[in-house]
């Protein structure tokens, strides 16, 4: 029954995950929280882990989240469900693609799509700073609570470093993230 | 690993050039991993559907092995405190990465006031409300096709016509 969860889940989130990897990281996100198979904290550890290693990020998680939860054969099905949509749809439209390149629907389709790719990373953004730059949600009671103490301060400062090596300097991102994993055991231990 | 798959798979001779930002094109317009549609794509037209298969394998198959691999490793020396350390250094850098990513996207993306509506509307739906994201998706895809048709049939104002018709399809 597991095996069927994590597949259908999958399956799922490679049928509407337009616009990449991080574009899929909300959708992620919000199935494996209403499964209740992962914690925020789970969550950004797999988002992290995803960053440092090669691949689709979709396929890591997929394999990450299944291993998890139901070993080998979970990774297994995961995978597989994540993976089948793309297999099958390409296969669908490999014997018209020029035509479906021009045309009007799908343009018009991927106009509307491409904004909401935006939002979706932008979400992104929050959803993992939620659970290492802040204690909780960004917008809640307990900041008015405890005030500056609810902010982490070391990996806010991290944050703004890698902010400014990226986007500022077109430092690599993968060698960015390795100098911050360095910093952090440094710092964070 | 875009640059990298057009590379190799010109210089193979696998596809012609112009094939090949064809298929780029369609991996990207298509739902689901764009690295898996690219791979079906350019396996079938070299060797057909065994071709698809053992190409999307390839893709798939460094991942999952790596990850597995890492969460194996993660979790017998998982609880090391810089360990610990090292993932709390890596997930803010993370966040500043995304962020960057999001910004350039937008600057890309969000050239009219149709785009930007979408945007702040779908960013609010997920964030502020929790709503499923897959909504937001469905919504930006009707929007657009809605949004094309009136661009063709009417003048230069449609972008405010078709901002409501984007805001209800949001907040379902």
């Amino acid at each position: 029954m597991i095996l069927v969860y994590l597949f259908t889940m999958f399956f799922r989130i490679g049928l509407f995950g337009f616009g990449g990897g991080l574009a899929m990281l909300p959708l992620i996100f919000q199935s494996v929280q209403s499964f209740g198979i992962m914690t925020a904290e789970e969550f950004s550890n797999l988002v992290a882990l995803s960053q440092v290693t090669p691949g689709p990020m979709a396929v890591n998680a997929a394999t990450y989240v299944g291993f998890n939860y139901a070993g080998l054969p979970g990774a297994m099905v995961a995978t597989l469900g994540v993976c089948l949509p793309a297999f099958i749809l390409m296969m669908i439209v490999y014997h018209f693609v020029k035509k479906f390149n021009d045309s009007r629907i799908v343009q018009g389709v991927l106009g509307g799509i491409r904004p909401v790719t935006v939002a979706l990373i932008g979400a992104a953004v929050i959803f993992v700073s939620e659970t290492v730059l802040a204690a909780g949600p960004l917008i809640s009671k307990k900041l008015l609570e405890t005030g500056f103490d609810y902010f982490n301060l070391i990996p806010i400062c991290i944050f703004a470093v890698t902010v400014i090596l990226v986007g500022k300097f077109k430092m690599k991102p993968i060698r960015v993230m390795i100098l911050m994993g360095i910093a952090g055991a440094l710092l964070c231990s | 690993m875009i640059p990298q798959l057009q590379q190799i798979v010109v210089d193979k001779k696998w596809l012609e050039e112009d094939e090949m930002i064809d298929c780029i094109a369609i991996s990207q317009a298509l739902p689901g991993i764009i690295a898996i549609n690219a791979a079906t794509y350019i396996g079938m037209k070299v060797r057909g559907f065994r071709g698809a298969l053992s190409a999307t394998l390839g893709v798939i198959l460094p991942s999952f092995v790596i990850i597995i691999a890492v969460v194996t490793l993660l979790d017998s020396i998982g609880e090391n405190t810089y360990i610990q350390g090292a993932f709390i250094g890596i997930k803010a850098a993370v966040c500043g990465l995304i962020l960057v990513t999001v910004v350039r996207m937008g600057k890309k993306i969000l050239r009219s006031v149709f785009a930007w509506i979408l945007a702040i509307l779908s960013f609010i739906a997920i964030v502020g409300f929790g709503i499923n994201a897959i909504w937001a998706i469905l919504a930006g895809a009707i929007a657009g096709i809605v949004y094309n048709i009136v661009k063709l049939s009417g003048g230069q104002d449609c972008a405010l016509h078709d901002a409501p018709e984007a805001d209800k399809e949001v907040d379902e």
